[in-house]
């Protein structure tokens, strides 16, 4: 067992306990994307490909600031642009940096049957091992956020590692290594926490933005990328954050309830004919059988 | 195909045509590949299954293609048995009385046509649960390719194709079990005979109405 074995608390499609959990001690890591200091400048974006080594694919122009409609299975982190106009006539020109949101309960995890595909370790990263990967694509929709992607040359699913290799290693991520407003922090959870509800206590005090707030969305218990939105009432505002996010209901009934109610199905039918068989036997053609005694046709 | 051909000269009554019984082990055949990768991906305790099938890359490459070949199975399987599949009036009567079907009475249930109303039961639930099988498995195979304000498709796929599957499975264990248990009846789907008192009690106005149709031609 590698020593990053004994991190992992959960593991996709696996029978059985998680050989890992509980052993080691382990900060719950967390990344604060402030969205009322990004500037869009796209340096996360470019860190992201530099790091994990993605060239710079072709980007698609929507007339926005936007480098292309969605994140993609080498492109990790987008820079989502929404012009807004509010009520009162202001302008605004909002950015929010998209990328896994690393749940602290990750319907793409839940929903992969491959045993080992998706880990999540103590800290709370949420990693895909290609490795162990099917290509089912499952995990597209387990995703509250359509964070994973198809590569279709390598028939696997890619997303945001939240730099785990860089984390294992006490560095910092890529993208917050390269954020030149200080927009993006990346800490303990609950000192990102802390940071994040200062942050928004001074934009509802000091700046003018009565509903800002954190984006921490309890629905998929946490998660370990947060958001300060000067508008945390409408967080579809920005580039389509869900408001309330969930492990979609189907994906829950599927793996939880209906798997029980087949596995048990399954079992009592084919208990149920081999009950019939001990009891009632075969269906024998009867008049055969007066033939094999001496019967006349 | 009718009368004469079905009383064979060995004084044997043909069951399933050549073409039938291979439709049929088409139709088999890929059902069980499709039956063991799909509980494979079903639980995590079964995953085994797809190492041993050579891995679960290779059955989630392999598995939508015998999906299409059993979609095509059933298809044809629908051309040649969907007109003697038809309810009928007597089905009610048979229904009635399938509890001493169940306890081997023969004699007590109602005379069965070429195929009897639990068999038209088989035909049509793995007819309709195929089609929502192969409508929801063709969203399962391409994932990818449904765009986010259609996620629906997605997430109505993994419920109709899980449950779909179980209540062919659940027609599927009673079908391997009388189908091998039967006497008689795992020949009929091998060799394509039967004998003419299985005929007689197992599908007596079938077997009737050859015998009629054999008096008329002489």
């Amino acid at each position: 067992m590698s020593q990053a074995s004994t991190e992992i608390v959960r593991i996709s499609g696996h029978a059985g306990s998680v050989p890992g959990a509980g052993l080691n001690r382990e900060f719950r890591v967390c990344k604060l994307v402030d969205t009322t200091t990004c500037i869009g400048c796209k340096a996360c974006e470019v860190a992201c490909l530099e790091w994990n080594g993605y060239t710079f694919s072709e980007t698609t122009f929507d007339n926005t600031y936007q480098t292309m409609p969605e994140t993609a299975w080498n492109y990790w982190n987008l820079i989502k642009f929404t012009e807004y106009e509010r009520e009162d006539g202001r302008l605004m020109l909002l950015m929010r940096k998209d990328q896994c949101m690393h749940c602290e309960d990750p319907g793409c995890l839940a929903a992969c049957p491959a045993d080992g595909a998706i880990v999540q370790y103590a800290n709370g990263i949420v990693d895909f091992q290609q490795e162990h990967c099917i290509g089912c694509g499952y995990c597209i929709t387990g995703c509250p956020f359509n964070i994973p992607k198809f590569s279709p040359a390598a028939r696997k699913v890619f997303k945001c590692t939240l730099c785990n290799d860089r984390v294992a290693r006490a560095l910092e991520p890529a993208c917050i290594k390269a954020c030149p407003t200080g927009c993006l922090h990346f800490g303990t959870k609950a000192e990102m926490k802390e940071l994040a509800e200062t942050r928004a206590a001074q934009l509802r005090d000091q700046s003018g933005f009565p509903d800002a707030g954190v984006y921490d969305p309890p629905g998929v218990g946490g998660t370990h990328v947060i958001y300060v939105l000067h508008d945390a009432k409408n967080p579809e505002l920005y580039g389509g954050l869900p408001k309330d996010p969930h492990i979609p209901w189907t994906v829950q009934l599927w793996k939880k309830p209906l798997k029980w109610i087949g596995n048990l199905a399954i079992i009592g039918g084919v208990l149920g004919v081999f009950i019939h068989y001990l009891r009632f036997g075969p269906k024998i053609v009867k008049e055969d059988e007066q033939q094999s005694h001496g019967g006349t046709q | 195909m009718r009368g004469d051909s079905y009383l064979l000269p060995n004084g044997r009554v043909l069951r399933y045509s050549f073409r039938e019984r291979l439709v049929h082990w088409l139709a088999g055949v890929t059902y069980v590949y499709l039956l063991l990768t799909g509980l494979a991906f079903w639980s995590p305790w079964l995953f085994w299954i797809a190492v041993v099938l050579g891995g679960a890359t290779i059955s989630r490459e392999l598995h939508p293609w015998f999906g299409i070949a059993f979609a095509v199975a059933l298809g044809l399987m629908y051309s040649l048995w969907s007109r003697q599949m038809r309810g009928t009036e007597t089905d009610k009567a048979w229904w009635a009385s399938v509890e001493h079907y169940m306890r081997n009475e023969d004699e007590k249930v109602p005379s069965a046509d070429r195929f009897n109303p639990g068999q038209k039961l088989l035909f049509w639930g793995f007819f309709w649960n195929g089609l929502l099988l192969l409508l929801s498995g063709l969203i399962l195979w391409f994932p990818q390719q449904i765009p986010w304000n259609l996620r629906f498709l997605r997430l109505a796929a993994v419920i109709v194709h899980p449950v779909c599957a179980l209540l062919t499975i659940a027609l599927f264990i009673i079908h391997v079990y009388m189908g091998t248990m039967e006497q008689g009846a795992f020949g009929a789907v091998i060799r394509g005979d039967v004998s003419r008192a299985w005929a007689d009690q197992h599908h007596h106005s079938w077997y009737e109405q050859l015998l009629r149709d054999s008096a008329a031609r002489k």
